[in-house]
């Protein structure tokens, strides 16, 4: 390492050649401090990661299409279980809900969202050469990677009623302490620690360089506010994530040490655990959407060619949406028996998110109101993560009251819901800031009719999979449940065709980067045109290894 | 107010129609009556006129044999095939948040067409072609302003409703309700009666038939005539009295399970080491599904929670059923003299056929 170290400083003075000379394969990709080929790095894991999650969830569908056991007990043969009973079987369904949560949530959107595009380009963004601890940067990433390699070990070690950890994402003890004997929770929990130490570390890297590496001129409120979605999250990150480690830290002694921090019968406390992990889990929900706030933001003005309306107020939204998600936690709890007062305080406080999004939701629209828009496949992506956010958006709304909770709490209803604003809104940002920024990472362009197709096939198929559920929820069909009562079988198996038509339409995004590496068109620097203006259009595509050796000054007249 | 509207009219005797069904399906709307004739046809209210004369003999003396389980009516207390709403609701709370439900939901379904309008308005009028040279606004303060405070005011009109939603709700028991304690195990519930002397009903889920044997020694579904539907039917219902407030105080033995009752507005979890408490409050006779609703291991999908709400003499009937059994602090023996006095062959018999363990051990 050292050796690398020496290779990057040893010849500051030398910039033309020093800025494409890239390492060899080994140093560059394992011992890499080179924030465009860790932004890279992540994005390949967050893919990898989001098959396997997914392939989860498809597992899920399958079992869902009808009533009735069908295909758990072979499920529970690939976890290792030799000739599982029927206790097993079961467990094998809690194993898959808990990993699809866990992946999903850890190794898929947090590290292609942040880890991924912030860290290609929020340095880019602000005229910065790279991250500011760019060996922080490595380790943040070789964190997230051990994490999940814990994870898909304690899938195949006992963890109670059959191999694996059957928690749920939410580890609630005492299900997950005296619940759930066996080394799988501890391999789980031991994932979240080393994911969140990466996160942490990562949230450190993004505030200090945000803070300090802005090129002259790029003042705070000049930022582009993908760069203030990232600077938001990351204090979100910041501030929460230890408050998951102390928490997944007390179910480990209370496992392995005699402790009882969430016992009852040693004077601890269940729900003690479950208010510390939604004090983490909720600003979590921000965490992973705000980045995305930030993509549709730089893309709907790329593509209206007008400034973002209402830039300040977009970027205090975001500020404000942190803040207040910090004091909304217990609206997760509602059924736990919450005092009324309490109750009553998370159903007006959590109510009181809805103004900053809908300000941001507005303020979309408005910059695109008297555009001249052009519906590039970004554009595609991004209108359609506004219609599926509000829709998840207001859902919202209605689960923020607590007399309401009461009968959808716990339902598909709520399932519908985080999955309108996560694998809707979360993952259509993803799609697209992928299109937005694949031909500038890669140098190539993708097919923009294929894009299209992709968009189209998968909104369909993610409304067949995710409306259906508020049908389900209001029937009162409970969330983690492998079989259901028949009169649920309707919507469930439209969720499960559903289900294969979204997946048909990520076979076509992998062939459209196929396509893009093989064939795809050389890009230039701007290939989006006059409406593109941050910095990273000012690059060549892809970008130099070093950019910004002579850092660029921003003008008093530039604003995004 | 309609709570107590319907309370009276049970109260009363008059057991008609008293609301059609509300809960809407997609079936019923497409494929037509014959689901809504048949749900119609064994609604609650026949069974009622059904039960009123056997009501009234029993009346006088509740006897030890007298309860049969109650035949729940198709769509009532459980979801309905490809239903998109709510379950019908037969509790006061259930009534009120059924009214913010609806409310809550033309809100949600007007600000996303609303949002959608503005797209498609973007997409006709802003695209590159009508309007090749894009404007340069990017403020408008009054505009700002008013899609900030709009959405206040649209939620301060929701939280006035939904904050007394939550205070009735939480309104406790009177002092003289009946308690019910509740508790919730891996993977059943066990529901126990200290005002009517302490006995308890453990609750297993019925096996499947076809279907892997979830509980053992425990019967298949519809096997009974009374049996409800699979996954939600159980071997012991949790029976309470009709129209008049329950204390539930529920807990757990091990993990957290919770207890939930979607057609009566009724969750709550089930901790182990607290009580958390609630009134229930079922305005008519029926029998009521739900299912555990806190992930609680392996058979979470297994340990539903079946409540069957009696008129109150049907009610003292099943208590005296149960070993130790009390009514009003009256042990059971008295009760049995009585009933010994009056003709109760019949009776007797249909105890033998009721599942409930306890029953058949004090029935002899």
């Amino acid at each position: 390492m050292a050796t690398t170290a020496d290779h990057f400083q040893a010849h500051p003075e030398d910039h033309g050649h020093h800025a494409e000379h890239k390492p060899a394969f080994f140093a560059r990709w394992f011992m890499s401090t080179n924030h465009k080929d860790i932004g890279t790095m992540y994005l390949i894991f967050a893919i990898f990661a989001g098959i396997i999650g997914g392939a989860f969830s498809g597992m899920m569908r399958v079992e869902l299409n009808e009533p009735g056991i069908q295909y758990l007990d072979t499920f529970a043969r690939w976890f290792g279980a030799v000739n599982p009973d029927f206790n097993t079987t079961l467990h094998t369904w809690n194993v898959l809900i808990t990993a699809h949560g866990l992946i999903m949530v850890f190794f898929m959107v947090m590290p292609a969202i942040i880890g991924g595009f912030g860290n290609w380009f929020v340095p880019i963004m602000i005229g910065a050469p790279d991250m500011a601890f760019p060996r922080m940067n490595n380790i943040s990433f070789w964190l997230t990677v051990a994490g999940f390699c814990s994870l898909l070990c304690s899938a195949f070690v006992p963890g109670g009623t059959g191999n694996g950890a059957g928690t749920g994402w939410t580890v609630y003890a005492p299900l997950s302490t005296s619940g759930s004997p066996g080394p799988a929770v501890d391999f789980g929990i031991f994932a979240l620690h080393l994911a969140g130490a990466g996160s942490i570390m990562g949230a450190i890297n993004f505030i200090t360089t945000i803070f300090n590496m802005r090129a002259p001129g790029m003042t705070i409120h000049k930022m582009p506010l993908f760069v203030w979605s990232v600077l938001v999250t990351a204090f979100l990150l910041l501030l929460s994530l230890p408050v998951l480690a102390a928490a997944i830290t007390m179910l480990l002694t209370d496992r392995n040490f005699g402790t009882t921090f969430f016992d009852a019968s040693g004077g601890g406390d269940p729900v003690l655990y479950q208010h510390l992990f939604w004090f983490f889990g909720h600003p979590e929900v921000y965490i992973m959407i705000l980045p995305g706030f930030g993509i549709i933001s730089q893309i709907i003005s790329t593509f209206s060619k007008k400034p973002v309306f209402g830039y300040l107020g977009m970027a205090y939204a975001m500020v404000a949406i942190g803040v207040v998600g910090f004091i909304v936690w217990a609206h997760h709890m509602y059924a736990t028996g919450l005092s009324v007062n309490t109750k009553m305080y998370f159903t007006a406080a959590t109510m009181v998110i809805a103004v900053p999004t809908g300000v941001k939701i507005f303020s979309w629209i408005a910059t695109m109101w008297g555009g001249s828009v052009e519906f590039k496949s970004p554009m595609v992506w991004a209108m359609g993560f506004i219609f599926l956010f509000t829709v998840g958006g207001v859902t919202g709304v209605y689960l923020a009251n607590g007399g309401i909770d009461d009968v959808v709490h716990d339902t598909y209803f709520v399932v519908a819901h985080f999955h309108y604003v996560l694998s809707l809104g979360a993952v259509t940002a993803l799609f697209a800031g992928f299109y937005y920024w694949f031909p500038k990472m890669s140098g190539r362009m993708h097919s923009e009719f294929l894009s299209h197709v992709h968009f189209w096939i998968f909104f369909v198929g993610v409304n067949m999979i995710f409306f259906p559920m508020h049908f389900l929820g209001l029937q009162g069909m409970p969330r983690r449940y492998p079989d259901y009562a028949e009169a649920y079988t309707h919507w469930n198996h439209i969720a499960t065709v559903g289900y294969m038509v979204m997946a048909f339409s990520l076979v076509i995004w992998f062939i459209n980067i196929i396509y893009a590496f093989t064939a795809g068109k050389k890009v230039g620097d701007n290939y989006w045109g006059e409406g593109a203006t941050t910095l990273e259009w000012t690059l060549s595509s892809p970008p130099p290894y070093h950019q910004f050796e002579t850092l660029p000054v921003i003008g008093e007249t530039v604003h995004h | 107010m309609t709570g107590v509207r319907l309370k009276s009219l049970i109260r009363h005797g008059r057991s008609k129609e008293v609301e059609a069904q509300k809960t809407m399906t997609l079936g019923k709307i497409s494929i037509g009556a014959g689901r809504v004739r048949r749900a119609l046809g064994l609604s609650l209210a026949s069974v009622l006129t059904f039960a009123a004369p056997v009501m009234a003999q029993d009346a006088a003396a509740p006897s030890a044999g007298s309860y049969t389980p109650m035949k729940p009516t198709p769509g009532i207390g459980m979801p309905v095939d490809g239903g998109i709403n709510l379950q019908q609701q037969f509790s006061p709370t259930g009534e009120y948040g059924e009214w913010l439900h609806h409310g809550l939901l033309w809100i949600c379904l007007i600000i996303s067409l609303f949002v959608l309008a503005l797209l498609a308005i973007v997409i006709v009028r802003f695209n590159r072609r009508a309007n090749p040279v894009p404007s340069k606004t990017s403020h408008n303060t009054v505009l700002e302003v008013v899609w900030t405070l709009a959405p206040v005011l649209i939620l301060i009109g929701i939280a006035v409703p939904s904050i007394d939603l939550i205070a009735k709700q939480y309104k406790p028991a009177p002092k003289t309700a009946l308690t019910v304690k509740v508790t919730g195990n891996q993977w059943f519930w066990t529901y126990g009666y200290p005002d009517n002397g302490d006995f308890e009903v453990i609750s297993n889920m019925l096996n499947i038939p076809g279907q892997p044997v979830v509980n053992n020694g425990v019967r298949e579904v519809g096997s009974k005539p009374w049996d409800g539907p699979s996954h939600l039917e159980v071997d012991n219902r949790m029976v309470v009295p009709v129209g008049e407030p329950i204390r539930l105080q529920i807990t757990a033995t091990d993990v957290i399970h919770s207890f939930a009752v979607p057609s009566l507005w009724f969750k709550l979890d089930a901790v182990p080491g607290r009580i958390n408490e609630k009134v229930l409050f079922i305005e008519k006779p029926g029998v009521y599904y739900g299912q555990c609703s806190e992930l609680c291991g392996a058979k979470h999908g297994y340990m539903p929670i079946a409540v069957e709400a009696l008129p109150r003499d049907k009610y003292n009937a099943w208590v005296l059923t149960h070993a130790g059994a009390e009514i009003d602090g009256q042990k059971k023996p008295a009760a049995a003299a009585e009933s010994a006095a009056a003709p109760a062959a019949a009776p007797a018999a249909d105890a033998s056929e009721a599942p409930a363990g306890e029953a058949t051990a004090e029935a002899e």
